[in-house]
């Protein structure tokens, strides 16, 4: 944190900074999103709620973020596995699976869906094989989750990386060197010092699964109550001319989202609180 | 002399260079450390001090050679023999007591007896009023007590030093040796403690032992017969500083020699 501090003061001064950091965060998120909420003026309190509670809207939230939180969860865990072997082990093939991990970034996520349909899809390459073992992928909330786990990994690695790049071994070797076993080295050293990057690599994953698109409708299935995400449900009523409904219930998202969020920014700032 | 402590049967140790040319960091080294004897190692920069003390501590494996301490070879680190680093090694996220307790922890201590073992020693190097304070807050000679009451705190039979006052001033640098010589007074380990700095290694070195550079190897051991506290301007300690002086200025020269042909 004191490193933070002292960066600050290479730039002009803190009055100005401050004020320019307003400025542009206005322009870039503020103004649009207040657009958003000036929308939904034109609906009632009354109207409003009867909008982002209908039960199709309800479900929608649930299956968009609880998706999202478990696609999130998923890639915490094996994302830092991945970052971990790709700085700890040298092997054949290595940079290209470093490569590999960039993928879901630079795919269009249409070509991301389409693909992820037709190999999960109940005739398809992996889908053929689970669908006699009972479970079903593809138009199901888990094909969702599958989906968003796609897109997410390489937030988690990527934010987590150059942190176990930079570990210093030292702390690593005192571990052991006190008589500390594997275990004891990895969840109470490394672990604490991965941990806020694992988080923001987790709110950012979380945030992409929130409000992706793309890839997601080929793969759910949109069935209303069951595999229907929130932001198709925004397009379909936009595509009704229902814009009202539609900023409605994106305004709930926006909430929901932001809140989640600053949890993550919360715990993030706990985790770090012996740095204050 | 009954069995040694540490005992060092010509050991050596040999890297490959980048361009796959072996280096000699260290020629066979021969040499006994008795227990509760307090040895200091000093000598140019390059002339294998680090890589000698990594021998004993565990960190590496000789490439020829046996290192054995109580007469067991040396295959790994061992939480009865610890190393103290030059930057401390302290975990950020952790109190100054969490970091005391870390060890006790992972040698499976009970928690309320951990916590007596970790405060008594956080007193002994005189930190009580900072029990609760996370590293950052400490100027880097409290840090570098914090790493030597950890260390203590698991009671070591051999405590390893690699330059540990290296980075701080000449004030805290005095004060810090008394206190380490106090420590081992009263707790016995077998120290040995690695510096560049000669008059460090005299005041404190129950032997010196003096190392050359290309290839790494001990040039001279030297017995400091003198009883601790010892007088830092006393003239007996000012005989065995000339002697040692003498000696490396002999090493320097050589060493400088073989600089034109190093690089
Ligand atoms: N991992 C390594 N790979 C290759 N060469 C090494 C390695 N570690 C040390 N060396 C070489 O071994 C020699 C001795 O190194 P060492 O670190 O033991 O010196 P030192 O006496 O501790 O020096 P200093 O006082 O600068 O710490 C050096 O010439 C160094 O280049
Ligand atoms: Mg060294």
């Amino acid at each position: 944190m004191k490193l933070f501090k002292r960066h600050n003061n290479v730039l002009p001064g803190f009055g100005i900074t401050l004020g320019f950091t307003i400025f542009y965060l206005s322009v870039i998120v503020l103004i649009p999103l207040s657009a958003l909420v000036f929308r939904t003026m034109g609906l009632t309190w009354g109207e409003f709620i009867s909008t982002v509670t209908a039960p199709r809207v309800m479900a929608s939230y649930k299956v968009t973020f609880g998706a999202a939180l478990i696609a999130a969860l998923i890639n915490a865990v094996f994302g830092v596995l991945v970052a971990w072997v790709l700085v700890r082990y040298k092997f054949p093939g290595r940079k290209i699976v470093d490569a590999l991990v960039d993928l879901p970034f630079a795919l269009p996520t249409a070509v991301a869906g389409i693909t992820l349909a037709t190999i999960y899809s109940s005739n398809g390459w992996v889908g053929r094989y689970l669908e006699p073992l009972g479970i079903k992928i593809a138009f199901t909330p888990l094909g969702i989750t599958l989906a968003m786990t796609f897109i997410g990994l390489p937030f988690v690695v990527r934010t987590v990386q150059p942190v176990i790049e930079e570990i210093e071994v030292e702390l690593e070797e005192a571990a052991v060197c006190l008589g500390a076993n594997r275990w004891q080295t990895l969840t109470r050293v490394i672990f604490p010092m991965l941990f806020p990057s694992i988080l923001t690599g987790f709110a950012l994953s979380f945030a992409r699964g929130v409000g992706e698109y793309g890839s997601i409708i080929f793969i759910a299935g949109n069935m209303p109550m069951v595999s229907e995400i929130t932001p198709l449900l925004i397009i379909t009523k936009l595509e009704q001319f229902d814009y009202r409904g539609a900023t409605a219930i994106a305004c709930v998202m926006l909430l929901i989202s932001f809140l989640m969020l600053l949890v993550v920014n919360l715990l993030q700032k706990w985790s770090r609180r012996y740095a204050d | 002399m009954t069995t040694p402590k540490i005992k060092l049967c010509a050991a050596e140790k040999h890297y490959s260079s980048p361009q796959g040319e072996d280096v000699i960091a260290l020629a066979p080294v021969n040499l006994e450390i008795a227990k509760g004897e307090f040895v200091c190692l000093v000598g140019p920069s390059g002339c294998g001090k680090t890589t000698l003390i990594n021998l004993m501590a565990g960190f590496e494996k000789t490439t020829a050679g046996t290192v054995t301490i109580d007469g067991r070879p040396v295959k790994g680190t061992d939480p009865d023999h610890i190393m103290i680093f030059q930057d401390y090694g302290l975990y950020p996220w952790r109190t100054v007591l969490g970091n005391v307790l870390f060890a006790l922890e992972a040698k499976g201590l009970k928690k309320k007896e951990a916590v007596e073992k970790a405060t008594e020693y956080i007193e002994l190097v005189g930190l009580t009023k900072f029990t609760e304070s996370f590293p950052h807050q400490l100027s880097g000679g409290m840090k570098q007590r914090v790493a030597i009451a950890r260390a203590l705190a698991v009671e070591p039979s051999v405590l390893f030093l690699d330059e540990p006052f290296g980075a701080l001033d000449a004030f805290t640098r005095m004060y810090l040796q008394d206190e380490l010589l106090r420590l081992w007074q009263e707790k016995r380990p077998t120290v040995v403690f690695v510096t560049h700095d000669l008059e460090e290694a005299v005041y404190l070195g129950g032997r010196v032992v003096l190392m050359a550079p290309g290839p790494g190897r001990v040039q001279k051991v030297i017995d400091i017969r003198l009883p601790w506290p010892r007088e830092r301007t006393g003239d007996s300690l000012g005989k065995y500083r000339r002697e040692l002086f003498e000696e490396f200025h002999l090493v320097h020269q050589q060493a400088s020699g073989e600089a034109e042909y190093v690089i």
